[in-house]
């Protein structure tokens, strides 16, 4: 029984420089960097040291807290840096990488007659368990529970961000090896999120159940998929895999090999020519961003999409989780009467002298002005405009700033992810950092309760 | 250096001394500031808190220049130099320079004194905790002016602003915070502080006070009556108003609350820009239609005899409510302050259904004080977290409930 998804609350953001259908091979990178930030939580233990050679796949560091979860290498090469922060804090691997990458070899393992334990193993010893993530917390899953359903949104609604059509199109057959290895792990079942319109690869899968995705985005928020499906409830474990990750996966299980590709969409406004790249986990994005070329120097380079991603350093590397690379413009200068003077080269949700309302498809130049100053909480209504879950955004908000868990568990801090909320922070009037105040809000129940 | 260089510089040098949140508040009213996003979106939408407060505002113009007009016409229709207006809303004997002059000579100071008085307070109270200066005085400075009677002094209004910024909103942290509308605070104050400036018959016209002193000092001269509508009506008299008249304003009152049409177009455009709250103020009408229309009931079923001191707000055709007194002022612009209001979709439809309703109640049975809207709000003010409570409750029961259907 698959049940169709239709939401109407929400905001699609047209921004210019969106990655158009061609795909170029990146160049090879020189070096490859993890970052273990991107792991929210998780407090690595090194395995191997300063110097020595890896193979792609070989083990790096596993999780302090849970010795099973294991980060392996993208890339074969040598570990040439391990980068310490405050306090020694691990803050980046750095991989010097062959000229060509040899593999480590997990074996086959056909996933229609594997049984529970073995996939789980694999998947845990060959690096391909940091890809699971559970909620409650939006962390990566403990694999000791067992989740109620697994959920994957095989669509993106948020701006810029890669089409998953594209990308993944011609990989159905790893697709089906994780998506069948994913199903014997669930007491439930595996639900995948397609678009309504489109040719997504994820149609004609087997062992799973596939919803029709329409509306504006956060509609391709698994989340959002989440909320209408089946919402999380106290006591429950939901995981959630992106899309992009269950091809490294299926490649794992079909050939033995964590194979780190991933094709990844450059876009944005600064991009002189934004397109698909082909490229690996933790590369450059130097590689890629400059073969597109900038049209200004002064841009900011995101990994991940606008709403969600992260800021890098021009000379940075891809994030673990990222398909999509932004550069748009800094926006760090004053406008005059910016806040009494009409605006058209904006979005906005409200009507006050602000004119996107007349042109709901234009794309617009955003840069990453704040447009205002931060405020306290005052405007009422207009995150609900844009959040689709059955949850009192701003009430959830406050709950979390004065650390009231009792509230915070009440109002569904169970079902949320900081990403859920990139939106009603994308309106917010009051320029509040929402996906950080629930990320801390998360954090502490995890402390406290989890 | 350009303009836009220099203050640049002088943001750098003031940066972490105290005159930097001074500073600041003048710096960003020039220009929008460079900050960029850091964690989280790296776009944001274009609006801010000063767009927002700027749309009412502008929602706000055109009650405050009708009122100016308004102000000086009373004036001289009391005194019997010009003849009633009557030729529509553009009639000439309304919009000429007499009326200008007079009414900008008393309203003018009282906008000057507001925004004076209660943006210092603000200054002072950013510099000394530390915060930047928040733009909801911007809204209150405006209102202020435009809901106390014409003639009422200006140090009277000086300290009633003082009062309501300092103990109606800074005490509780500033904007934001607030649990009563600022703006009705400081007229709350001057009400329960200066009830015979506040109330009776001689403040809503300019000159009716100083007239009755004069003829008490025993000079031979006509006595204006400054009496509203709603005074007149709760001493059971006549209405002595067309209604196209309380439609389009030409009637004494506090200087912005009278023309009904403005007020109209104002709370449209406010629904329009979505700034301000279409359930309140909807929600608030209907409340105050469905009031009137009960006490037209019970005035038919002859309940309620003619000598009844209740009888003449009673008898009051109901959608009439609308157009006399404070009421849509109170609704457009009072109750759909977003800090004091409820914060959830359905917890605005009740709160302003009660604003309605309760506003019409005050009116009809508190003849003393005929003008109900400001209590009203403030009631609701206070009742607006109870509402809010029970709303979000009714998201917690469902959530619970999903809970107990899967563990069964």
């Amino acid at each position: 029984m698959s049940k169709d998804i239709k939401i109407r609350k929400g905001l699609n953001i047209h921004l210019k420089g969106e990655a158009a259908k061609t795909l170029s091979k990146a160049p090879r990178s020189r070096t490859f960097a993890i970052r273990p930030k991107d792991f929210h939580l998780i407090t690595p233990k090194m395995v191997v040291k300063e110097g020595a050679k890896v193979l792609a796949g070989d083990v790096l560091f596993y999780s302090k807290n849970h010795e099973a979860i294991k980060f392996v290498a993208p890339v074969s090469g040598t570990l040439t840096r391990i980068e310490r922060g405050a306090k020694r804090v691990i803050t980046e691997l750095l991989i010097e990488a062959d000229i060509q990458d040899s593999y480590k070899d997990y074996g086959v393992l056909k996933p229609d007659t594997a049984d529970a334990k073995t996939i789980k193993d694999l998947l845990l010893n060959a690096g391909c368990w940091p890809f699971v993530k559970q909620r409650p917390y939006d962390v990566i899953a403990n694999p000791e529970s067992t989740p109620s359903n697994i959920f994957i949104s095989g669509l993106s609604t948020a701006p810029l961000a890669a089409d998953l059509d594209f990308a993944l199109s011609g990989k159905e057959a790893e697709l089906q090896a994780a998506v069948s290895a994913l199903s014997k792990l669930t007491e439930g079942s595996v639900h995948i999120g397609v678009a309504k319109k489109g040719n997504s690869p994820f149609r004609n899968l087997q062992h799973c159940q596939i919803h029709e995705v329409s509306g504006p985005h956060p509609a391709g928020n698994v989340g959002t998929q989440i909320a209408k499906i089946a919402p999380v409830n106290k006591g429950d474990v939901v995981w959630t895999l992106a899309a992009q990750d269950l091809v490294i996966i299926g490649e794992l299980l079909l050939t033995g090999k964590f194979n780190a590709e991933r094709i990844v969409a450059l876009a944005g406004a600064s991009v002189k020519s934004p397109k698909y790249y082909t490229t690996k986990i933790g590369a450059e994005v130097a590689t890629f961003v400059y073969d597109s070329g900038l049209s200004d120097d002064h841009s900011r380079i995101i990994s991940g999409d606008v709403l969600t991603g992260t800021q890098i350093n021009p000379k940075g590397h891809l994030g673990y989780y990222a398909n999509t690379v932004c550069a748009i413009h800094e926006g760090d200068d004053y406008e005059f009467f910016g806040w009494s003077k009409p605006v058209f080269k904006k979005i906005s949700t409200t009507r006050a002298l602000t004119f996107s309302w007349l042109t709901p498809n234009k794309a617009f130049d955003l840069d990453t002005n704040t447009n205002g100053e931060h405020r306290a909480f005052v405007v009422t209504g207009n995150y609900e405009e844009v959040f689709p879950l059955d949850i009192y955004p701003m009430q959830i908000l406050k709950a979390c700033m004065v650390k009231d868990l009792d509230q915070m568990e009440a109002l569904g801090m169970y079902e949320v992810a900081p990403e859920d909320f990139s939106l009603t922070e994308f309106v917010c009037v009051s320029k509040q950092p929402h996906q950080k105040i629930i990320r801390d809000g998360l954090d502490l129940m995890y402390k406290e309760i989890g | 250096m350009g303009l836009k260089q220099k203050l640049h510089t002088l943001k750098e040098k003031y940066k972490g001394k105290k005159i930097a949140p001074a500073f600041n508040a003048l710096h960003t009213f020039l220009f929008t500031p460079n900050d960029t996003t850091h964690g989280g979106t790296h776009i944001k939408a274009a609006d801010d808190l000063k767009r927002t407060m700027n749309t009412v505002i502008l929602a706000l113009l055109p009650c405050l220049v009708f009122g100016i007009f308004n102000a000086g016409y009373q004036y001289h229709l009391a005194t019997h130099e010009i003849s009633a207006a009557s030729s529509g809303f553009f009639s000439s004997e309304f919009w000429n320079w007499a009326n200008f002059a007079v009414g900008a000579w008393k309203v003018i100071p009282l906008v000057l004194v507001s925004y004076g008085v209660g943006l210092a307070i603000e200054f002072v109270f950013a510099v000394i905790k530390k915060h930047e200066v928040e733009e909801g005085y911007l809204v209150t400075g405006m209102l202020v002016p435009l809901i106390v009677p014409v003639d009422i002094p200006l140090w009277m209004l000086a300290v009633a602003v003082a009062f309501g910024v300092i103990i109606g909103k800074e005490v509780f942290g500033g904007t934001g915070m607030n649990i009563l509308n600022p703006a009705l605070t400081i007229r709350a104050f001057l009400f329960f502080a200066y009830p015979t400036w506040m109330s009776g018959d001689k403040v809503w016209v300019h000159g009716a006070v100083e007239r009755a002193n004069e003829l008490a000092a025993g000079m031979k001269v006509d006595a204006i009556s400054g009496e509203t509508i709603l005074g007149s009506l709760a001493q059971n008299k006549a209405l002595s108003y067309d209604t196209m008249d309380m439609f389009l304003g030409f009637i004494p009152g506090s200087v912005g609350e009278t023309s009904t049409i403005l007020i109209l177009l104002g709370g449209l455009f406010l629904i329009f820009s979505k700034i301000g709250s279409w359930r309140i103020m909807v929600s608030a009408v209907l409340g105050a239609l469905t009031m009137g229309f009960i006490f037209n009931n019970v005035v038919d079923a002859g309940w309620i005899s003619e000598g009844s001191k209740f009888f003449g707000l009673m008898s009051l055709e109901f959608w009439k409510h609308l157009i006399i007194g404070g009421l849509a002022f109170g609704i457009v612009y009072m109750a759909t302050d977003p800090v004091t209001a409820s914060q959830t979709n359905k917890g605005k439809v009740i709160y302003g259904f009660l604003i309605g309703l309760i506003s019409v109640l005050i009116r009809v049975f508190n003849p003393a004080y005929p003008e109900g809207v400001m209590l009203a709000i403030l009631l609701m003010n206070v009742f607006a977290p109870t509402i809010d409570h029970y709303v979000v409750q009714g998201n917690i029961n469902r959530r619970m409930k999903r809970l107990k259907v899967k563990n069964t």
